[in-house]
């Protein structure tokens, strides 16, 4: 396959950034988006050219770091992956693509494609944890009893990989499906209801903090999500915030 | 409480009971205009009743308040969630992941805003302090104003678009949202969307022809 790459370039975080024009060809349509990159980068070391610098670590779909604009949509075209499960089948020879780094004030550009995601860090260490007693006296997991159906609700909050494509996609830049996501998997099981209140009290307080926007439910964090994170849990958040409030 | 409304949270709880609260009172309305069929007798005692009742008259006040606070909070919302992102997208395709109504609500909301003013400076403002002696007559009049009439009509498909969004939005931002009753929830929103955007729209249209 031959294509065109319209990629965003910037020097650093006070560069202002433009997008290039690159061709690559000769890619094999069973290469991962991220392996279709790495072409590039090799052509541009081959060219004595600075390559392009993006986000990628496991390139199993699990670890969250990779991420990128990709035609417009949140790790590309396809539902339920990640950038790096993104596979070049899905474009066609002769296509334009267009790469970009997600955008919003929280989540600043480093260089190139990369962003500054540690705004999701200060939020978790906001109060997404539980607080407990690790000297070695610590109550056997199977003693606390969950319900099969909290326990999978919870399981499934907890599998927000953290990539920040919610955060990407939505129109008004807000980290609600991932915020909510971390309160959900918590407050679904016994042992977070002792912290609830704060937690999410102290988690949306930084989240504001932060400079992400306000939630509108339109949805598009639900639909981009490589993980599937609906949007029951931000409901299940406003729940939580509201009762937290009242008391 | 000065907590609670100034979190992103908050004030989206504060758009969503001020938007179910409109809602509301968009059904009332309604009503009261569906006795234009009943001819000028029924209508004049429906809005006579409607400018005199002492508990609509203290409502009057509270739904102004319900009006001003879902404005003001919704334009204030918009200009965060801009700021949000100083840095836009060149290519952005948000039709793949989102409705259209849900990404527009400031413009409908907007539009809709300036047909309320329209709407206040004909019909509130007339009624309450100009020299009407029939109702009744002056809206059925306004109805045989073609452009008047379009003018109409538009803003009512806006506020349907704005309310098909609007509607389920609210329930879910009150933290009212769960699978088994979610399907219920926003098809009882687009119905009513319906029922406000050709409830309203179809009361024109027949006095126009009439």
């Amino acid at each position: 396959m031959n294509l065109t790459l319209l990629i965003w370039r910037q020097k650093d975080a006070r560069d202002k950034g433009k997008m290039v024009k690159y061709q690559v060809s000769g890619i094999s349509e069973h290469m991962s988006f991220l392996e279709m990159l790495d072409v590039l980068n090799e052509d541009l070391v081959n060219k004595n050219e600075e390559p392009v610098a993006f986000d990628h670590d496991c390139r199993e779909g699990i670890c969250g770091m990779c991420s990128l604009q990709i035609n417009g949509e949140a790790h590309g075209p396809d539902r339920r992956i990640t950038t790096c499960q993104l596979h070049m089948r899905t474009f066609k020879d002769g296509d334009t693509i267009y790469i970009e780094p997600f955008r919003s004030k929280a989540f600043p550009v480093i260089k190139d494609l990369i962003v500054d995601r540690t705004s999701f860090e200060r939020i978790q260490q906001a109060g997404g944890f539980i607080s407990v007693n690790t000297s070695g006296n610590t109550q056997d997991a199977n003693g606390i009893l969950i319900g099969k159906e909290e326990a999978d609700m919870a399981m499934d909050s907890a599998t927000c990989i953290g990539c920040g494509a919610c955060v990407a996609t939505c129109k008004n830049s807000s980290a609600m499906l991932f915020v909510s996501a971390k309160v959900s998997q918590y407050a679904l099981l016994p042992q977070g209801r002792i912290e609830a209140k704060d937690r999410v009290k102290n988690m949306i307080h930084q989240m504001d903090l932060e400079g992400f926007g306000n939630c509108t439910n339109t949805g598009a964090c639900e639909v981009e999500c490589p993980k599937g994170i609906s949007l029951e849990n931000i409901a299940r958040l406003n729940r939580e915030f509201l009762k937290a409030s009242v008391k | 409480m000065s907590g609670f409304s100034s979190s992103s949270v908050g004030r989206k709880v504060i758009m969503s009971l001020s938007g179910l609260f409109l809602i509301t009172f968009l059904l009332v309305h309604l009503g009261v205009n569906l006795t234009l069929f009943g001819g000028p007798e029924l209508f004049n005692s429906a809005s006579h009743f409607m400018a005199t009742n002492l508990v609509i008259q203290v409502m009057q006040y509270v739904l102004a308040a319900g009006f001003i606070l879902h404005i003001i909070m919704g334009i204030n919302l918009e200009l965060k969630n801009r700021a949000a992102r100083p840095v836009k997208y060149v290519k952005n395709n948000p039709a793949a992941n989102s409705g259209w109504a849900s990404r527009n609500m400031i413009y409908t909301g907007l539009l809709i805003l300036l047909f309320i003013i329209l709407h206040l400076k004909d019909f509130f403002v007339e009624i309450k302090f100009g020299e009407v002696t029939s109702d009744y007559d002056l809206v059925t009049q306004l109805f045989k104003n073609p452009i008047y009439v379009i003018i109409y009509v538009f803003a009512f498909i806006l506020l349907g678009i704005h309310l098909s969004h609007g509607f389920q939005s609210a329930f879910t931002s009150i933290g009212a949202r769960k699978p088994k009753y979610y399907s219920c929830v926003k098809n009882l929103g687009i119905a009513y969307s319906y029922l406000i955007a050709l409830g309203f729209s179809i009361i024109a249209i027949y006095f126009y022809f009439a």
